[in-house]
């Protein structure tokens, strides 16, 4: 019973089917991005695919640019160490849709057209608020993207199984590590440089199966071994971990009961304060909200939502039975041997399932190069759709309205946005390379606050609030980002903790990891405060604003 | 400031909106659909942070076991996807019957519009 991941003899069989599932994936997109290219001629066909996509499509997709690493190796991690808590997040990250589906996703489908920004900028002055905008697109993306990157690269040594005195290809753990972030950033900027929203769309929709495929093949696999009797996998885990019933209940990882009343009051306020920042965060995440663009009416950005919540429900309930599994069948011990944060958990249950079912070290080596293959993937489609998010935006929103003053051809605009995609990429390479030994996993925790105290207030204000305008947009924004981001900053995420991202330096202030409770009110006070003050108010622009919202007149 | 106000739509497609939005019909749509969507947001969201409260301050109750291993915190984090499905599907189904029909009869009466340049892009 061998549990470490990809050691000795499974080693070269487990590493070459990975590399060749996956440069099949990537030929298979790389082939998928080239023919979208040829149809991609417009500047609708590269922002929003031509808003060809039929609900069903673009649910898949939502499901595909959502699903990140951070869901799937990171919330079965989660379940395998701390059991409960793990299964927390994931209600967040699902009930989140509600917001999206009730308020957000129609409207902006029938007032916009490229960019979280045209719904914004409807009644206002442009250049603030679509500079505003351009600002919060990016660094919300940025941080998504970081996290995600360095991520990829942590992962590639684990996946492949370089260990520390050996190479792949001459390449030691660091050097493979610099080389996937290296190719991960590649791949991105090609598929959305060539492909567009087009390709970018069939990267996700092929990935959002593969992921399905491959997470519910384990769930049945797993759930196999305890003859579909959920209570005796959940006893067995339980069991296995140590901890007892303690285990399947609330607390060992979010507001856990600490010795000193005050650590323990803000542990609490620190899940209170995470739950609010993923339900509010989700439909303010702009790689998200471009998602609704690619359909052709409200009806459809409805049932893509719709599929959306189908599909990216039925997976957290999947990771349930995988998070729960590798606490069974592989251990916590086992699993935090490989890597302290329980990312390894999903691919070493894996190749556990694999000896079991498939029988021996070669059953054990295909499944686990399949779900690797598969992480993989996962990866490339979240990033691919949070570069294009901030591409489009920086070429639609920053260099057409701000700096062109709208005065640009679509063609020369679709060439700025390859262009910023490029640089984009290439800006992300090189800070994921930097922190490439950081904990930066805090970073999608992060964007899902800044989307919530900052964009999710001023779209909501700009859909329903008649008197909203230039100023409360901008101080909306900028308000909530800026509380997030500071409160982050002096918060023992970054230093002052073992677990910090700077570990060896103590600026910290804010005790809380999560700066939500704080930052989201702020952020719609922000947003009142700056319309109140300011004597701008245009009741003809929100008409127009609210009969095109609500009926789909004049749609795009 | 005139660079930076976008270029106003023409005076007759403007007004045809604010007509519209003054109209009884289009109150009538904005009433069915907040109506809908304010409350069912507002129940959502402390549905959501009852569990996350109980969560944080009400362990005993979360842990206690119903059958074998499944427990009250098991429960509790189903029945938060199975009532935000039930949610997307209520509103599918009201928007179907209610909002679509009356949004689709108000566009169709104020017809093709051009808009050439807003939202600007």
């Amino acid at each position: 019973m061998r549990m470490d991941l990809a050691v000795e003899a499974g080693d070269t069989t487990a590493r070459n089917l990975t590399i060749t599932l996956f440069l099949v994936f990537v030929a298979v997109t790389l082939a998928i991005t080239i023919w979208a290219s040829r149809q991609t001629k417009t500047a609708t066909d590269f922002y929003a695919g031509g808003r060809s996509f039929s609900g069903f499509q673009n649910g898949m997709a939502i499901g595909g640019d959502y699903m990140s690493a951070a869901s799937f190796l990171g919330i079965a991690g989660i379940i395998a160490l701390y059991g409960y808590d793990g299964f927390l997040y994931s209600i967040g990250f699902l009930v989140a849709w509600l917001v999206a589906l009730l308020l957000v996703a129609e409207l902006l489908r029938n007032s916009g057209r490229y960019t979280m920004a045209d719904v914004l900028a409807f009644r206002m002055r442009q250049r603030p608020v679509r500079t505003a905008a351009a600002v919060s697109t990016i660094t919300v993306s940025i941080f998504y993207l970081l996290a995600q990157m360095v991520g990829a690269g942590a992962l590639v040594a684990l996946l492949l199984g370089i260990r520390p005195g050996t190479t792949f290809l001459g390449m030691d753990a660091d050097a493979a590590k610099i080389a996937t972030i290296i190719m991960v950033g590649a791949l991105m900027i090609i598929y959305v440089t060539v492909g567009g929203m087009k390709g970018t769309t069939y990267v996700q929709i092929v990935k959002a199966f593969l992921l399905m495929g491959g997470a519910t093949i384990m769930t049945v696999l797993v759930l196999a071994k305890y003859n579909f009797n959920l209570s005796s996998l959940l006893g067995d885990a339980a069991a296995a971990s140590g901890k007892g019933s303690a285990f399947l209940e609330p607390g060992l990882r979010y507001g856990v009961e600490a010795a000193s009343a005050t650590q323990t009051f803000y542990n609490k306020m620190d899940l209170l304060s995470l739950g609010i920042a993923l339900v509010l965060g989700t439909a303010g995440l702009p790689h998200i909200l471009i998602r609704f663009y690619t359909v052709p009416t409200a009806k459809a950005a409805r049932k893509s939502v719709l599929w959306a919540i189908g599909i990216i429900g039925t997976f957290y309930l999947l990771t349930l039975a995988l998070g729960f599994g590798a606490a069974a069948l592989v251990g916590g011990e086992a699993i935090t041997a490989q890597d302290k944060a329980g990312n390894t958990a999903a691919p070493q249950l894996a190749e556990r399932l694999g000896i079991d079912f498939l029988g021996g070290d070669l059953g054990g080596a295909t499944l686990l190069a399949i779900i690797a293959a598969v992480a993989f993937a996962t990866i490339l489609a979240v990033v691919a759709g949070l570069t294009l998010a901030s591409s489009s935006s920086l070429a639609h929103d920053f260099y057409a309205n701000v700096i062109k003053n709208g005065q640009t051809s679509e063609r020369q605009e679709v060439r700025v946005a390859r262009i910023s995609a490029l640089v984009i990429g290439a800006v992300s390479i090189a800070l994921s390379i930097f922190a490439q030994n950081l904990n930066v996993a805090f970073l999608v925790a992060l964007a899902f606050a800044v989307a919530a105290s900052g964009n999710l207030p001023a779209i909501l204000y700009s859909l329903f609030w008649k008197r909203f305008n230039t100023s409360g947009a901008v101080w909306a924004i900028y308000g909530g980002l800026l509380a997030a981001v500071v409160l982050v900053f002096f918060s023992p995420v970054v230093s002052g903790a073992a677990t910090s991202m700077f570990p060896d330096q103590d600026w910290q202030w804010f005790p809380l990891s999560n700066p939500g409770i704080l930052s989201i009110p702020f952020g719609f006070f922000c947003g009142w405060l700056g319309t109140v003050i300011s004597k701008e108010r245009d009741d003809d622009k929100y008409a127009e604003l609210e009969v095109r919202a609500l009926t789909g007149a004049g749609a795009h | 400031m005139s660079t930076d106000t976008p270029p106003t739509t023409p005076p007759s497609a403007a007004d045809r909106y604010i007509a519209v939005q003054r109209s009884d019909e289009f109150a009538g749509l904005r009433r069915a659909l907040r109506g809908f969507i304010f409350p069912m947001t507002v129940a959502f969201f402390l549905w959501y942070a009852l569990y996350v409260i109980l969560s944080a301050y009400a362990r005993d109750f979360m842990g206690t076991k119903l059958v074998g291993n499944i427990n009250v915190a098991l429960v509790f984090g189903l029945l938060q996807f199975v009532s935000t499905f039930l949610i997307a599907w209520l509103y599918s189904r009201y928007a179907d019957r209610k909002i679509d029909p009356i949004a689709d009869r108000i566009r169709e009466e104020i017809g093709e519009v051009k808009h050439e340049d807003g939202p600007r892009g």
